[in-house]
């Protein structure tokens, strides 16, 4: 089993910008765990602060148990593989693979042998005498993973690996940096913005914002049971209804918005009489639904594939957005009319503003 | 070519290249046309110039490799220029890669600036600068008899003094391109080599060293040509045991009176470095172009 990686109250002050604060979470040894968050959030520095080449002002991080407070990135059991890589345009490709093996005195026939396995392993046989700027830019993602993973870390260190690649390769490097983390068992921190990646790859998602750390969960829990509005916006499309809570009743609220009073799932720290907002998912807006019913005039019916947004305008002018799958376009509204979209209470979630 | 007539039309374009061909033609052709001219003549009163004994022939050149004195000091010329060129690099390279990967813009801006304004003054007062420091009665021995490093003044003046003198004097010439060529450096390449456990000495001898190769041959190249070609610190900081090979050729035009000979030396030295100069960027695999920029 991999080392797993904790941080305690971590945070990071450049000078007068506080650029992490307060973020405690633990990835659990041989988990695919990614950070999720806008540019600027904070994400790059905390990996910095994992790999070793930022010492945080505050707080502690452990990995496998140990404080790695004052170690450098040479001292610890990572590796990172940076956002543009960072290959040794000089080096061949064999060189760049073992170039960690080479620092830790290894004789050069051994050096060959293990990258040449290396090169197994990312599907790259005969590609070690090439230099990495003759490889297309799949096969030098996949050379950088090489790299990084020929001195044996305990923990790989991912600064959105994919960002320079193409949708297509993308989605295919998705799928096989997943398979590779399986089949190696190391621990995986993979920092991203896009959160499809995210959802796709991860066993479990930290979420941050403005370097305050929003939520970790599961995908599916932090799509399903968002713990705060950025959450609920920045993971997946949604509504958003301000108003004010009128009642809790067990684990349903009612809130009274713009639109008349609405019910779903009562979030976290909710008050009777605060304001808040509900959210509720496209696809959870069914056209004819009794509950929660409000009329919206359709503006726009974007096709997407094997579903359609539709782009609605409720009569104040607050948008609405719902999905309808490719199977039910026939009876979907068409752009003109005007429908009523309703959701199981069930299917929203209520959140107290702030 | 066509660029030039391209960006400033038909009639610009003329003049400009007109006025690069004659520059070419009455600064560097025809100078080095003259020298060679004078080198392969000998030295003949007035009255003889142009009669039977006027001819070409190589016996100047000739009367290089036959004085051994000259000869010696043609040789320690170059081999001095190659230690200067050598010792300036190891001074600049720290400063270049700290000004080019870790340094805030303000401090670049500041070292720079520092390092530049000394260059405003001209060469020969520069040098006299360190005459002053370095002179027996002066502050240098002051200051290290004060702190008791030496217990009596040194005569710095000779080779220590022409080697400091040059090193200071070309410093900006190895900087510069030094520092151009780490500057280009992504800082992640390095942080990427440190991640992977490399000690510092490989960090620069694998990943930095051979990113600059082409900074670090120009900035050598530029030091080594202007220390075998420098006066005026070897005039100034030098000892009589310590004599330049611009030395000798001054005296052959100015006080020996025999401008053939010097044009001769002259020439020696100019072929010398040409080839010097190209055996070193062959080894480091650059090509005339990239030193050009
Ligand atoms: N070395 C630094 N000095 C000063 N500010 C920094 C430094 N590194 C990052 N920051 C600031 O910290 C914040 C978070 O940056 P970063 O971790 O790179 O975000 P992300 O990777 O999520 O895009 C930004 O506001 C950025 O300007
Ligand atoms: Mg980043």
């Amino acid at each position: 089993m991999s080392h797993s990686v904790e941080l305690q109250d971590v945070g990071m002050t450049f000078g007068k910008t506080r650029a992490v604060g307060d973020v405690s979470f633990t990835v659990e040894g041989g988990e695919f765990f990614s950070i999720l968050g806008p540019s600027g959030c904070g994400k790059t520095t905390i990996l910095r602060m994992v790999a070793g080449f930022l010492q945080p002002t505050e707080g502690k991080i452990l990995i496998g148990g140990k404080d790695m407070a004052g170690l450098g990135p040479d001292q610890r059991p990572t590796a990172m593989i940076f956002q543009s890589l960072a290959l040794f345009p000089l080096m061949p490709v064999w060189e760049n693979i073992a170039f960690g093996l080479e620092a830790r005195g290894v004789a050069k026939a051994e050096r060959r042998r293990k990258a040449d396995e290396l090169l197994k392993l990312i599907a790259l046989e005969g590609y070690g005498d090439r230099m990495p700027g003759e490889l297309s830019g799949g096969q030098r993602q996949r050379v950088a993973i090489a790299r990084a993973l020929a001195v044996e870390p305990q923990v790989l260190l991912l600064d959105e690996p994919l960002s320079a690649l193409d949708l297509k390769l993308r989605q295919h490097m998705r799928a096989e940096l997943r398979a590779l983390q399986k089949r190696t068992g190391v621990t995986f921190i993979y920092i991203t913005h896009d959160q499809s990646e995210a959802l796709a790859m991860s066993d479990r998602v930290a979420v941050m914002s403005a370097g305050v750390l929003q939520q970790v969960g599961a995908p599916r829990d932090l799509y399903d049971n968002p713990a705060t509005p950025f959450v609920a916006k920045f993971v997946g499309e949604t509504n958003a209804y301000p108003g004010i809570v009128r009642a809790i009743d067990g684990k349903t609220a009612s809130i009274e918005t713009a639109h008349g009073t609405m019910r779903g799932r009562a979030g976290p720290a909710l008050a009777v009489g605060s304001k808040a907002s509900l959210y509720v998912r496209p696809e959870a807006l069914k056209a004819a639904s009794v509950d929660n019913a409000v009329a919206a005039t359709v503006d726009r019916f974007d096709f997407e594939g094997a579903f359609a947004l539709i782009h609605a305008r409720l009569p104040d002018g607050a948008p609405l957005v719902a999905s309808v799958g490719s199977l039910d376009f026939a009876d979907a509204p068409k752009p003109g009319e005007t429908a009523r979209f309703g959701f199981a209470p069930d299917h929203a979630v209520v959140l107290a503003d702030g | 070519m066509g660029d030039v007539f391209k960006r400033f039309g038909g009639g610009l374009g003329t003049v400009f290249t007109a006025l690069v061909l004659v520059w070419l033609a009455g600064m560097v052709l025809a100078p080095n046309i003259t020298m060679i001219d004078y080198a392969l003549r000998p030295n003949l009163p007035p009255s003889a110039i142009g009669g039977d004994q006027d001819v070409y022939s190589l016996s100047n050149i000739l009367y290089l490799a036959g004085e051994d004195v000259h000869r010696a000091i043609f040789f320690k010329t170059i081999w001095a220029s190659a230690l200067v060129a050598f010792i300036t690099f190891v001074v600049c390279y720290p400063i270049a890669y700290w000004l080019a990967q870790n340094a805030t813009p303000n401090q670049t801006a500041l070292v720079l600036l520092a390092l530049t304004i000394p260059f405003w003054i001209n060469e020969v007062l520069r040098t006299l600068a360190w005459y002053i420091l370095l002179a027996f009665r002066g502050p240098l021995n002051e200051a290290l008899l004060a702190i008791g490093i030496i217990d009596a003044p040194v005569r710095w003046f000779g080779d220590t003094g022409v080697l400091a003198g040059m090193v200071y004097a070309y410093i900006l010439f190895m900087l510069f391109p030094i520092y151009n060529a780490i500057e280009s450096l992504e800082k992640s390449q390095v942080e990427a080599a440190k991640d992977l456990g490399a000690s510092t000495w490989r960090i620069h001898a694998r990943v930095v060293i051979p990113h600059a190769k082409a900074g670090i041959a120009t900035g050598c190249v530029f030091t080594f040509m202007l220390a075998a070609g420098s006066y005026v610190a070897p005039a100034l900081l030098g000892a009589p045991g310590s004599r330049w090979f611009t030395q000798i050729i001054y005296n052959w035009f100015f006080e020996g009176g025999n401008w053939n000979r010097g044009a001769a030396y002259a020439l020696v030295l100019l072929v010398l470095c040409l080839v010097v100069v190209l055996v070193t960027l062959k080894l480091a695999r650059v090509n005339l172009t990239d030193v050009a920029k």
